[in-house]
Order: structure tokens, then C-alpha cells, then sequence
């Protein structure tokens, strides 16, 4: 499936290069450089390239593009979803996943792709398998080894995940503080028009799981309001036809990090918009323009909206601007033309202001169209579609874990048409 | 400190096409490796010596280096035979670095590559698995095609290994040898049929993946295969589910005949789950073309299957699932897949433009499926490029005349986006929705005309071709459109644009009889500075207006003519010589001359503005074809699907022996099992006869859930392992054993309960059997007494649809046990699923109003509640309306009985039928359950009573046990009585009589003519047995239950049915 992987880096430099099959000779790339070229930024190459013998599907995360160069037919989304669970899989084992990182372990890198795939099609994926077969880079071990002048970096026997039923988890996990924690996490992506109404609103959600646990923990988490979920998706641990059933979620939990679930709640659903934009942008002819943008919370539950930051990019033809902020910083980026203003904390008593003039490059007509603002924001300790855990109970094993939830909303992809 | 050394030599490795500059500037800054770049050669030999070294570090820093100029890219052949002498090393992570390498360079050396064979062949043969595996990967991926035998032979040893992955790793190793040596695909095809029937979930995938590489054209070898492939599907790792939907489509293809055949309208009928003999499915084939179509039961099991999987992390499996029913599934149905990928809409952006163009093709089809979800298409100004292109066609797919003020509200933000190619694409989409829309068709021409005005170039000219798609669609109205377009050609320089100007001009100069004229003047003016598509359409315009209106243009006509005649593109040369020739004939004019007019001014058909995507329907979905609208290299057509539907015999599996497994009976199996396990050695016959008991429990019943089968699987890997007392397996059987005891923990008020007790059973039952049939059965009746305390509470909580109930619902045909290597198995024993259910009538379709209703009992465990008896009620509207909110309404109950209803049924349409499960817990009497049902206002009162057999269900247990309950059960308890037999006196028809009345499973036993069965009722669980010894002419026949009105009635069926033939 899989024949050879590039990574590349921005400037246009193979920096690795591993082949599962036959040897195919580096210069497949120069039909990458192509498309790229003509891309006008790197989000735009298309992730499916047609050369006359092979096809090279990539993704770009990082500032790395990961080339997979496949000769036959096979699920593009295979190859992709592949690719991105090789990012997370460094990122996993080396915290995060660029060029000077994969340049300082290329060993266990290489190992790493040695191990993920056989011919072309995945061996060994899970994160649990693979950490037993290759040990991640710890500061520790490197000593011990260089001392003892052994080398533990890789298992001599096969991890017992690979042959059990639940390869996520390994055996014999042993911790002195047993703790549960899970994160649910609300993104909004939203997109406002010009007079503020809504034009499309949706909920994305996730629970991210921390999960220090000994032995062989059996967990069930129910919510108060499980219906709202109207789709969602499960890491493999989670036994979906309880969840089909009963609406619980049940499960043998993966040691350490993990998603155990995502959710969508579509724009059938209302959703509830925490912030507002009052703005006034104008161009004049000659003189440039005018630009007023105010924030102010909307439904926010009485919870504070903090991290606040404001996007906008401005068109090609605007040189610079000249703002004032009533509050937090903002600054002007003159190649990309976007203007960032980290607002911070929305302050009820005193919504932030940013206001000030734009210069536009002189002779030029001025832009027909209003930027679309990105908005970011953050809400700690509300989830926007109101989900809500009821309880979580363990099986299995004897202690009382530490349990904790937490709720956090983001925006998304919000969006302010101006 | 020695990272810091690996990281420097990686980075100086850098070859030349990075930056110049800073290979130098490093070096510099290193001059410890410095050294190593004064020359290749004496770098080489720095590392050759390390390699020769022995001190293991040494050996290791040199291996990295060397791993870090193999993953640049960088040559380290000329290492070769330093690196392969290593391959001995007893260091774990050298030896596996050498691997490394040698996969990558030896090819590139051959004969020095063969010196490493011999260690490999070793390797095969450790006890370590992993070493096993690791050598065969290796061995494999050399690619030296000398030893191909040895491969063969390393393959064909590894796919009998005890270890999974070892076969896994033959599985991946089968299409390597392929790729080397086509010539050995009769022999691989032999390792593949082996390695399919394998059943365990790791090897599955990979298997599957061989197949697909070799011999995906040899679809005969999946037949056996089919149910339990459709049953591991949930368990199946990520990647392997994608490859086994994909190709378990291809082969639905084949198989199955088309759902959507009756209706084209894309209003399905509803399958039934039911189950019905082989006979009658036959028939259904036979008749299908008179009777409603009828899906084939391995066509349900695979869209069921397959279903949960929609809910899967991984976007390439929902794809996968998503294109099986677009492909396979009746379009009714095909609609649950939209959510989830609509999900997969929020995943990078690489996987949303694969998704994205998936829905496209989707939605130049089906409409319907995705209009609810408009709004998740709706644009991003931070969206890449190809991404906006997509959700444009998407919206304009999707456009219909209820929702077109909305989209077209948006196209118009859309319009002004700062991206210009963008915008002219979102033109184009306002263009396409014009020509499909009839009544926004005006709106749309006047906002076009509108954007002509527009600073933006290109957005004017796209706006241009797309006015003249549509006007030429519609004429006649639009005079001033022409006229104002006419009036901008001056400014227009976009080519294109203005070649459409002068088409339209042209065409419909009659309408503009003093501006045409005109226009080409101008035209003729500018010519030779006009682009080539222009000239073209100058020259077509003057001919054009040279029949029309000859007066006036005929010079300036000739004029353009005469300017094309030297210009220096020869189409236009050609073309002005063509028209002169049509247009100014000479004395001798052409014959054609006489039809200019008609040639020129025929007519034109209207274009079609249709979808891009349209055309790439024909290639599966999900595929790198269908993404690039090319055929690949390996692409499989999708074929299309047969007229008759092959023999579906062909899935089935032998059937061995029968054995009816009983629920509760599973709770204690685990002790047994490992007790047997150790103190039986299994014989390869034995295993064999398991592997055949599994496949029958697939195949008497789709309604097994993966899960159990998977569990089976696993267990089967426990129980090699620990005959083979391999020194890991301990670990692993005590890793399974904690798994298995957590699940029974937990899951004591699930359903899934009910089923995992299940799974184990039949595996239980063989080892208990083979075995000397111990007495253990006694206990399991008290513990299954437990089980019912702790079951689900009246099912309150448990609210399931009929499709997950099925999938839920073990059948309790289910397990079957290879008791007939018993010592003596003299008794033949009949399997009950050989008998039709019955079916009843609940309501006529006169006194429902036109819905109809019969119900059968499934005899299986109800999965609302083990105290319920399962009923499978069949709806059918007669009706020529649609029914609405069919449910269950008021229940008159004796105390003690109470009903699990079916959930409530939206709408049917005429001539729709159904079917859902229901629960009724009769309490072990015989009196009705009476409630009403409900469609829409009308309400029936129905009742239900169960036949005294159906309230039983099959309890296993030996003929010692059967003897001694017998004895408890005597005098009062006891029922007996004579009669003359009415049907052959062979062991088939007595069962067949004894089964078709009720719901028991016979005892294995000795005697000749002697037929024992034994069950419990459903409600209390108390014992029901049955014998019937069977003499010259007359059968005698006992039923012992405590309950003595079951008992006598239960006589008195018994009776009639083995008397009446």
C-alpha cells in the first residue's frame, strides 16, 4: 500500500526518506515541489498528487509535509489517516513532531516507521505495542545504558497488546496515586454575518482522558444528558453497543493520554454564541479607512470569556494600520496583512475597544469587500451544549481512584463576517 | 552526550541540494565529525572499523550513523559486507538495525546478502515469536530473488505458526514473494486460502490485504469465509476493517442482486430480519421477480455489521463503510452514513477534500441524503483552496428551489471574497443553479448582470460565460441583456469573455439588429491583436451577420476573412477559408453555399450544466480512482450486480453436530475450561472439529455478535499456547483471565452481559464433552438462577431497535458442540434449527384497517430480559395510505407477565412491511397477553398466547444429569402416556416432531430408540424434561416438570404431534 515516505521541510529539503518496498529514487518529489509551486500557501497543495507512474498523497502538519508515494489503488484516506497517526505517534513519543526533533532521534524514528508498517500496511500502530517494542527517549535510561553499556532501547519479546483483546492496554500498569481525569472539551464553530445574526453554528466536542490507573481498570462514565450527542465517534476501547443501548460509556481504559470520544452536535441544534463584534470597517478613496471593532459577551452562562484573541486579515492592498486598543496588545504582520489583537479577558464593566485608521497603498482601488475576522476565545468550567457527567464508576479493581472532570469551550472555526 | 553525536552526524549528512553554505558552516562547528567528510572513503573506514570492533556501543554508534545516512537517503552500500556480518550480533537493537539496513541495500547486493540467509532460516525456528516474525519480515523484504523457494518455504511454515503475529507477518510476507516471482501464484494461492480461514482478528486484515494483492479475481475463496469475516469485522484492527469493506463490497457486488431493483424511486422496501430455511430462501429467489424483494440474509449481516463502524475514530473506516452503503445498501438505508461523515468534516484538511469529494459524487446522485446537513458545507474564508471548490459544487448539488434563497444568499457573500478564483467558481455555481432552477433563473441573470459591473476582471468574464450559458438556454427575453453586453466588450479584455460576448451577438443578432453590425466593426478594428479564441469568434460573428444582414457587412466581412487568411494560427486560416467558401461563394458556388443560413444559424442545443462529479460515479467510492476521476493502477471495478443471485449456498459451512447452548450455562465456564484445557491434549482432529463448530454456529445463525466470535478466536490462541506451553503464554492467559473476570464484573446489568457469557460457550461445551462429561451442569442451574436476579431490571433501561436487537440476540441455536466424538454416539442428535418457526396471525389486515400483523416466536433469548420469551412480530401495511406511529398502547396483564414493547414505528408506506422484536414475559402460564396496538388514531386490541413449548427454552446437560433429575421429578411430577407414531420411526422425524413443538434441546445419549430433551421454562427456570422411547409401532412418552399443567399439556402436544404425520 504504503511504498516510500518523504518528509520534507519548508525549504524544500528531503530530510528522511524510508521505503517498505523497492527503493524509489528521491527525484518522485520534484512533481511534489511542482504542485506545491503553484500552490499559493502550503495549506493549498492538494493532498493528492497524479504523477505518470506513481501516486503521492501528503499532508502538511508542522511545517513538514509527509509525501506517502503509493503505486497502486488504495484508499486515499488510508494513506492519510495513516500519515497523520505517524505524526501522532512522534508527537506521542517525543512530545512534538518537527524537523529538529526528528532530526535529533532519527534512530527511533526510523525504528518507529520500521515497526509501524510491513510492506506497506500497518503492523504496529497502537501507541501502547509500539512503546513496549521501542522504548521512548528517556534521560534516565540513556545514562544507564551508556554505564552499563547495554542498550535497552528496544523489547526482545512481543508486547502482550498485540495478541490480546484490548491491544491499547498493557498488563502489570502500577501507579501509587490512582487518578482519573477527563477534559470535555467544546469547540463552537460558528459563522456570524454582517448584522450579527447566525448563519450556521455547530458544536464539536471531545473528552480527553488522563488516565493513571493500576491493573486492569473496567470504567463506566454516564451523563445527565446523554441524548444530546447525536453523533459521535469512540476510541476502540469504548464498547459501543452499551453505548448504543444504555448510553454509557464503558470501557477498559489505554494507560495515560488519550481521546476517548468525539462528538458533533450539528447546525440542526441551537447553539448558543458566547461573544458579539461590533465593528465598523470603511475604506474611503485616497485617504484609506476606518476601523472600530468592539467585543462584548453574549450568552455566556455568567461564566468570564477569557483568552480572547481577534483576527483579521486585511487585503493585499492595505499597507498598514494605525489602532488603538483600550485594552491588550495588537499587533500587524506586513507580509501576511493580518492584524492580531490578544484582547485577554472580556471585562463586562468596560468591553474592549480596538479602533484607529488603515493606509492603503496609494493608487490603489479600495478592497470591495470587509475582512472576516477570526475570533478565539476560551470558557473554562461551562461545555456550550450543556453536557454534564454524571458519574463515573470502576470495576475491577479494588482502590478508590482520584477522579476529576473539567469543561472548557473554545471557539472553533468562529468566524465574523464584516 | 553520545545523542548529540548521532544528532550531529545526521545533520551532516546533509547532502548538496540543501543549503551550500551550511553543510560548511557545520562542519565547522563539529570538528570532531568533521573529519569524516574529508573524504567518503575514509569516513567509511572510520565506521568500518567500529563495525569490526567488538564492543557492542561501538558497533551500535557506527549502526546509527549508518541508519541516519540510509534514512537521508544517502549511499552505505559500499558498507555492505561490514553491516552483514553483524547480522549475528546478539544485541537486540544492532541486530534490528542491521535489519534496517539490510532490507534497504540488499537488493543492491546480492550475493553478499545470501551469506545472511542462513541466520534467518535460524531465527525462524526460535522460540521467541517476535524473532520469528522479525526474521520473516526480513527474509521477505530482501527482494533477492534467488531464494525465493526458501521464502516459500519460510511462508508456508509460518502460516501454521502458533503465534498470530508470526501468521500475520506470512500474510504481509505473501504479497512481497508475489511481487518477486509471479510465477508462484498458484502456491501463494494455496498459503492465502489457509491464512483466510484463519480466525483470529490480527491476522484477518492482513490476509484479506494478500488476497487483494494476489488474487483478487479468485472471489470463490471468500465464500467459506464470508460470516465469520462479517463477524470479526467489528474486532478487526482499524486498517485491516478498511480492507475487508472493501473488498466484502466488491464481493456483495457479485453475490447479492441489487436492493434498489424493485423501486427506482429510492423508496425501498424494508427487509425483515427473520430467519428462514434454505428451502424458502431458494423460492425467494426463484420467485423474485413476482414477490418484493427480499434481502439475502449475508447482504443483512454485512450492512449490519458493518454499521457500528460508522462511529469508528478512524475516517478511512467510516469512508469504507460509508461507500458499502452507498454501493450496496438499499437507498433507505444508505442515509445513516451521512452524520458520520459529516463528522469527519471537522478532521484535518487533507481528510475533509478525500471526504469532501466523496459527497460530492454522492450528492450529484442523491439529493436527499444530505439537504438536512446544508449548513456543515457552508464556506471558511480560512478554508484552502480545493476545499472551497468542493463545498461549492456541494451546495450547488444540493440546491433545490426550497432552499436556493439561502444558498443563493451565501453565494453572494461569497462573490466578494478577496480569492478571485474563488469567486469566479462561486459565478459558476450561481450559474448552474440558474439553468437547474427554473424560477431563480430571473434573480440569478439580473445579480450576474450586476457583477459585470464589477472592478474584478475575472470575475466580470466568468460572469460573462455564464450569462451566455444561460441566455442561450432562454433567448428570447433577455434583449437588453444582449444589448448591455454588447456594450461591454470594450472593456472586457478577459479572452474567454469576450469570445462569449461575440457568440452571443452573433447567435442572437437578429434581436440587435443596429448594435451587431456595429460590434463587428469595432471587432474587425482590433482584430490582429485579439487572442485566438476571439479571432475565431470574430470571424464566426461576420459570417454569421454576412447571412443575416448581407447589405451591411458583406465588405466588412470580407475585410476579417482577408485578415485571417495570413494570420499566423492555421485553425484560424482554416477557418476563414472554410467560411468564405460558405459564405462568399466564387461564380461555381459550393453546393453547401445554398444552406449557410441553416448551417450557422440552426438551432443550438442548450448546454447542460451539470456537476463535475457526475461522471465519476462509476468508480467505487473512497478510491484513489474516484479521487483522481482516473483509472489506477490496480483499481478493481466495482461490478454491477448480477440479475439472478448466484447459489448462496455457497456460504454455508458444514454442518457437524448441533448443540443448543443455553445462557446462563456460560457463567462458570471459564473455570472449566481451563481446567480442561490443561488436562486435555488437543489432537489436531479435535481442533479440527472445533473450527468446523465454529463455522456452523456462523452459519445457523447471522445474529451472532462479533464480539463473541472474536472471543472464541482468542481463546482458541490462549488454549494453543498453553498446550504448547510456550514461556510467554502464561502471561497472557493471565492477562485474559483478569480481562474476563473485570468484564463479568461490570457488565451485570448490561445486555452485553447476557451475550458474553454466551460467547464462550461452545468451547465450554466441547471440552466438557470430549472430555468425561462431568455432571457440572447441576451447579450451573443455581448460579443461572443468579443471573436472573442480576439481569436487566424488566428491561426498563433497555430500549433497543429490532436491528440492534438482532445483532444482540444469541441465538440459542448458537453454540454447537462437537459431542459426537463422544465414545459412543449412538443417538443421532437433529439440530432444531431445522424446524420452521410457526407463524401466527396477531391482527387481520380486514379488522386493521389494512395493517396486518403475524408474529413467530424466534426461540431465542429475548434480549430485554432473560425471563422474556422473544417474539418476532411482522408488520405489513395492506393499506393503499401510509400508517403512522405504530406502537403498543394499553396492556391487559395477568399479574406477573409484563411486555417489552417495540419502539415506536414512524410511518409506513403502502405496501411496506417490517418487522421488531418483542419481549413477553408470560410468567410459565399459558394464559394471553392482551394489549392494543396503536397506528395512528385507530387502536386493536390483540392477544398473543404462547404455545405451552415456546416457553421453554433448551437447557443442556448430560445423559447422567438428565437420569438424575429424572428421578427427582417422578410420581406427581410425572406425565406419561403412549401413542401409535405416525411418521418414520428414524431419529430425524421423532426430533424433528418433538422440536417443532418445543423449544428444547435433545440430551446426547446411548440407548438406541431412545430420545431424551431437556429444557427449562423461560419464566421460572424450572426443569422440563422429555424422553421418548420409541418401540415396534408406538413411542412412548414421559415429561417430568414440577409444574403439572405444563407438564400434561406439554404430553398432550407431544402426542398429537408424533401421531399425526
Amino acid at each position: 500500500m504504503i511504498h516510500s515516505l518523504f518528509v520534507i521541510n519548508n525549504t524544500g529539503d528531503v530530510f528522511m526518506e524510508k521505503h517498505w518496498k523497492s527503493v524509489i529514487n528521491k527525484s518522485i518529489c520534484d512533481y511534489f515541489f511542482e504542485a506545491q509551486g503553484k500552490a499559493s500557501c502550503p495549506e493549498d497543495v492538494c493532498p493528492v498528487i497524479n504523477t505518470p507512474h506513481h501516486y503521492l498523497i501528503n499532508i502538511y502538519r508542522n511545517s513538514l509535509y509527509f509525501v506517502a508515494v503509493v503505486t497502486t489503488e488504495v484508499p486515499p484516506l488510508f494513506v492519510l489517516e495513516f500519515l497523520h497517526r505517524i505524526c501522532d505517534t512522534f508527537e506521542d513519543y517525543f512530545n512534538e513532531c518537527n524537523e529538529s526533533v526528528l532530526k535529533e532521534h532519527y534512530v527511533i524514528v526510523y525504528e518507529i516507521l520500521d515497526e509501524m508498517l510491513d510492506n506497506g500496511f500497518p503492523l504496529a500502530v497502537e501507541s501502547n505495542v509500539l512503546k513496549e517494542l521501542i522504548k521512548p527517549p528517556n534521560f534516565l535510561r540513556t545514562i544507564t545504558d551508556t554505564v552499563t553499556g547495554k542498550s535497552t532501547g528496544v523489547s526482545g519479546i512481543l508486547p502482550t497488546g498485540q495478541l490480546s483483546n484490548i491491544p491499547w492496554r498493557r498488563t502489570g500498569v502500577k501507579y501509587a496515586n490512582n487518578e482519573a481525569y477527563f477534559d470535555i472539551i467544546e469547540e463552537i464553530d460558528a459563522i456570524i454575518d454582517k448584522s450579527g445574526t447566525t448563519v450556521t453554528a455547530e458544536t464539536q466536542g471531545y473528552i480527553d482522558c488522563l488516565i493513571k490507573l493500576s491493573g486492569m481498570p473496567d470504567l463506566t462514565l454516564t451523563f445527565v444528558n446523554a441524548r444530546l450527542l447525536d453523533d459521535v465517534s469512540f476510541h476502540p476501547c469504548v464498547r459501543f453497543k452499551r453505548w448504543e443501548n444504555e448510553k454509557i460509556l464503558s470501557f477498559v481504559p489505554p494507560d495515560g493520554h488519550f481521546r476517548l470520544m468525539s462528538y458533533h452536535i450539528g447546525a440542526q441544534n441551537m447553539v448558543a454564541i458566547p461573544v458579539y463584534l461590533r465593528h465598523t470597517i470603511n475604506y474611503r478613496e485616497g485617504s484609506g479607512g476606518r476601523f472600530d471593532v468592539t467585543v462584548g459577551p453574549k450568552q455566556t452562562m455568567g461564566k468570564t470569556v477569557e483568552n480572547v484573541v481577534l483576527e483579521v486579515p486585511f487585503p493585499k492592498t492595505v499597507l498598514n494600520v494605525t489602532l488603538t486598543a483600550s485594552q491588550g496588545k495588537y499587533s500587524f504582520d506586513p507580509v501576511s496583512k493580518i492584524m492580531t489583537w490578544d484582547v485577554g479577558k472580556i471585562d463586562t464593566a468596560k468591553l474592549p475597544n480596538i479602533r484607529g485608521n488603515i493606509t492603503i497603498q496609494t493608487g490603489s482601488p479600495i478592497p470591495e469587500s470587509n475582512p472576516v475576522i477570526n475570533v478565539q476565545f476560551t470558557i473554562s468550567q461551562m461545555a456550550v451544549s450543556g453536557i454534564k457527567v454524571n458519574r463515573l464508576d470502576m470495576y475491577g479493581e479494588k482502590y478508590k481512584p482520584f477522579k476529576g472532570v473539567k469543561y472548557i469551550t473554545r471557539a472553533g472555526k468562529f468566524q465574523v463576517r464584516t | 552526550m553520545a545523542g548529540n553525536g548521532f544528532q550531529t552526524s545526521y545533520a551532516n549528512d546533509k547532502p548538496p541540494s540543501s543549503t551550500g553554505s551550511g553543510e560548511a558552516a557545520e562542519m565547522s562547528t563539529d570538528p570532531a565529525s568533521s573529519s569524516f567528510f574529508t573524504s567518503d572513503f575514509k569516513r567509511h573506514e572510520d565506521l568500518k572499523a567500529m563495525l569490526d570492533s567488538n564492543k557492542d556501543t561501538q558497533k551500535l554508534e557506527a549502526m546509527k550513523r549508518i541508519i541516519g545516512m540510509v534514512a537521508k537517503g544517502k549511499d552505505a552500500s559500499d558498507l555492505f559486507p561490514a553491516v552483514v556480518k553483524n547480522v549475528v550480533s546478539k544485541n537486540l537493537e544492532i541486530k534490528k538495525l542491521v535489519y534496517v539496513y539490510l532490507t534497504r541495500y540488499a537488493e543492491e547486493q546480492q550475493d553478499l546478502a545470501l551469506l545472511s540467509i542462513s541466520t534467518f532460516q535460524r531465527a525462524l525456528r526460535d522460540p521467541n515469536q517476535l524473532i520469528r516474525a522479525s526474521a520473516l519480515r526480513v527474509l521477505s523484504s530482501i527482494r533477492v530473488s534467488v531464494i525465493t523457494p526458501i521464502m516459500m518455504l519460510a511462508i508456508k511454515e509460518a502460516v501454521m505458526d502458533m503465534s498470530p503475529y508470526v501468521r500475520k507477518t506470512a500474510a504481509h510476507a505473501i504479497p512481497k514473494l508475489y511481487s518477486l516471482d509471479p510465477e508462484v501464484k498458484d502456491q501463494l494461492i494455496e498459503v492465502i486460502e489457509r491464512l483466510l480461514g484463519d480466525k483470529t482478528t490480527l491476522v484477518a486484515g492482513s490476509a484479506i490485504q494478500a488476497f487483494e494483492e494476489v488474487c483478487p479475481e479468485r472471489i470463490d475463496l471468500i465464500h467459506k469465509n464470508y460470516r465469520k469475516l462479517c463477524n470479526l469485522l467489528v474486532d478487526v484492527e482499524e486498517w485491516g476493517q478498511v480492507v475487508i469493506i472493501n473488498m466484502l463490497t466488491r464481493y456483495s457486488r457479485t453475490q447479492f442482486i441489487s436492493p434498489n431493483q424493485a423501486d427506482g424511486q429510492g423508496d425501498a422496501d424494508r427487509p425483515f430480519y427473520e430467519d428462514s430455511d434454505k428451502e424458502d430462501e431458494e423460492e425467494e429467489v426463484s420467485e423474485m421477480k413476482k414477490t418484493p424483494y427480499m434481502m439475502d440474509h449475508d447482504h443483512r449481516l454485512l450492512l449490519r455489521q458493518a454499521k457500528p463502524l460508522l462511529n469508528s475514530r478512524n475516517a478511512a473506516v467510516v469512508m469504507a463503510v460509508g461507500q458499502l452503503y452507498h454501493h450496496c445498501a438499499p437507498k433507505a438505508e444508505a442515509n445513516v452514513m451521512a452524520k458520520a461523515l459529516i463528522r469527519l468534516l471537522r478532521s484535518q484538511k487533507e481528510i475533509q477534500y478525500v471526504v469532501l469529494s466523496n459527497v460530492a459524487t454522492m450528492t450529484s446522485r442523491r439529493k436527499g441524503m444530505f439537504e438536512p446537513h446544508l449548513k456543515s458545507f457552508y464556506i471558511r474564508s480560512s478554508d484552502p483552496l480545493h476545499i472551497k471548490l468542493l463545498k461549492l459544487e456541494i451546495l450547488t448539488n444540493l440546491a433545490t428551489e426550497s432552499n436556493i434563497s439561502t444558498i443563493l444568499r451565501e453565494f453572494q457573500t461569497y462573490v466578494t471574497s478577496p480569492d478571485k478564483d474563488f469567486a469566479a467558481a462561486t459565478i459558476q455555481a450561481i450559474g448552474r443553479c440558474a439553468s437547474n432552477i427554473a424560477e431563480v433563473t430571473d434573480t440569478c441573470l439580473n445579480g450576474l448582470v450586476h457583477l459585470m459591473s464589477n472592478r474584478d476582471e475575472s470575475v466580470v468574464a466568468e460572469s460573462v460565460v455564464v450569462i451566455k450559458k444561460l441566455l442561450q438556454m432562454r433567448p428570447s427575453e433577455h434583449k437588453d441583456i444582449i444589448v448591455h453586453m454588447a456594450k461591454m466588450v470594450d472593456k472586457i479584455t478577459v479572452p474567454m469573455a469576450r469570445a462569449s460576448i461575440l457568440w452571443l451577438i452573433g447567435e442572437y443578432s437578429e434581436r440587435v439588429p443596429k448594435i451587431a453590425p456595429d460590434v463587428l466593426r469595432k471587432m474587425a478594428k482590433g482584430f490582429i491583436n485579439e487572442e485566438d479564441i476571439v479571432k475565431l469568434q470574430i470571424l464566426n460573428l461576420a459570417a454569421k451577420l454576412c447571412i443575416t444582414n448581407a447589405k451591411q457587412c458583406k465588405l466588412l466581412c470580407q475585410y476579417v476573412f482577408n485578415l485571417a487568411k495570413y494570420d499566423q494560427n492555421y485553425d484560424i486560416r482554416d477557418r476563414s477559408r472554410f467560411l468564405r467558401q460558405l459564405i462568399l461563394p466564387g461564380e461555381n458556388g459550393s453546393a453547401l453555399a445554398k444552406y449557410a443560413k441553416k448551417i450557422f444559424l440552426a438551432t443550438k442545443p442548450a448546454p447542460v450544466l451539470e456537476s463535475k462529479f457526475k461522471d465519476r460515479d462509476h468508480y467505487q467510492l473512497g478510491t484513489l480512482s474516484h479521487l483522481l476521476n482516473i483509472k489506477c493502477h490496480g483499481y478493481q471495478e466495482l461490478p454491477e450486480w448480477p440479475e439472478v443471485a448466484p447459489d448462496t449456498s455457497v456460504r454455508n459451512v458444514e454442518v457437524v453436530m448441533p448443540y443448543v447452548a443455553k445462557t446462563h450455562h456460560a457463567q462458570h465456564k471459564k473455570k472449566k475450561e481451563t481446567k480442561s484445557f490443561y488436562s486435555e491434549s488437543e489432537s489436531s482432529q479435535e481442533e479440527e472439529t472445533e473450527d468446523s463448530s465454529d463455522e456452523e454456529e456462523d452459519e445457523s445463525s447471522d445474529e451472532d455478535s462479533g464480539s463473541e466470535e472474536n472471543s472464541d478466536d482468542s481463546e482458541k490462541d490462549l488454549s494453543k499456547k498453553v498446550s504448547d506451553s510456550d514461556d510467554e503464554s502464561d502471561s497472557d492467559d493471565d492477562e485474559s483471565d483478569s480481562e474476563d473476570s473485570s468484564e463479568e464484573d461490570s457488565s451485570d446489568d448490561s445486555v452485553e452481559k447476557i451475550v458474553t457469557p454466551v460467547k464462550k460457550q461452545p468451547k465450554t461445551k466441547t471440552k466438557s464433552a470430549t472430555t468425561t462429561t462431568k455432571p457440572a451442569t447441576t451447579s450451573s442451574a443455581d448460579l443461572l438462577l443468579d443471573l436472573d436476579d442480576l439481569g436487566p431490571s424488566g428491561g426498563s433501561s433497555v430500549a433497543v431497535t429490532p436491528a440492534g436487537g438482532d445483532m444482540l440476540t444469541p441465538t440459542l441455536a448458537t453454540g454447537i458442540s462437537n459431542i459426537s466424538i463422544q465414545d459412543t454416539p449412538v443417538a443421532q442428535i437433529i439440530p432444531p434449527s431445522t424446524v420452521q418457526p410457526k407463524s401466527y396471525e396477531l391482527l387481520n389486515r380486514m379488522t386493521g384497517n389494512g395493517l396486518s400483523i403475524t408474529y413467530q416466536f424466534t426461540r431465542t433469548v429475548s434480549v430485554f430480559s432473560p425471563k422474556m420469551v422473544s417474539i418476532e412480530l411482522k408488520l405489513t401495511n395492506n393499506s393503499d395510505d401510509t400508517l403512522t406511529n405504530i406502537k403498543i398502547g394499553d396492556k391487559k396483564l395477568q399479574s406477573g407477565m409484563e411486555i417489552q414493547e417495540f419502539p415506536e414505528i414512524g410511518s409506513m408506506t403502502a405496501g411496506m412491511s417490517t418487522s421488531c422484536l418483542i419481549g413477553i414475559n408470560f410468567n410459565d402460564t399459558i394464559q394471553p397477553a392482551k394489549f392494543t396496538i396503536c397506528a395512528g388514531d385507530n387502536k386493536h386490541s390483540v392477544s398473543i398466547t404462547a404455545p405451552v413449548g415456546e416457553l421453554i427454552q433448551p437447557y443442556s446437560m448430560s445423559h447422567a444429569d438428565f437420569n438424575t433429575q429424572q428421578g427427582k421429578l417422578s410420581g406427581m411430577n410425572e406425565n406419561s402416556g403412549k401413542t401409535v407414531i405416525g411418521v418414520e420411526k428414524d431419529a430425524k422425524s421423532i426430533c424433528l416432531c418433538v422440536h417443532s413443538v418445543a423449544n428444547v434441546i435433545q440430551v446426547p445419549g446411548s440407548a438406541e430408540n431412545v430420545y431424551r430433551f431437556s429444557g427449562k421454562t423461560v419464566g421460572t427456570g424450572t426443569m422440563v424434561l422429555m424422553s421418548v422411547v420409541v418401540t415396534d409401532d408406538d413411542a412412548k412418552i414421559t415429561v417430568n416438570c414440577e409444574k403439572m399443567v405444563i407438564g400434561s399439556m406439554l404430553l398432550k402436544d407431544l402426542k398429537t404431534s408424533i401421531a399425526k404425520s
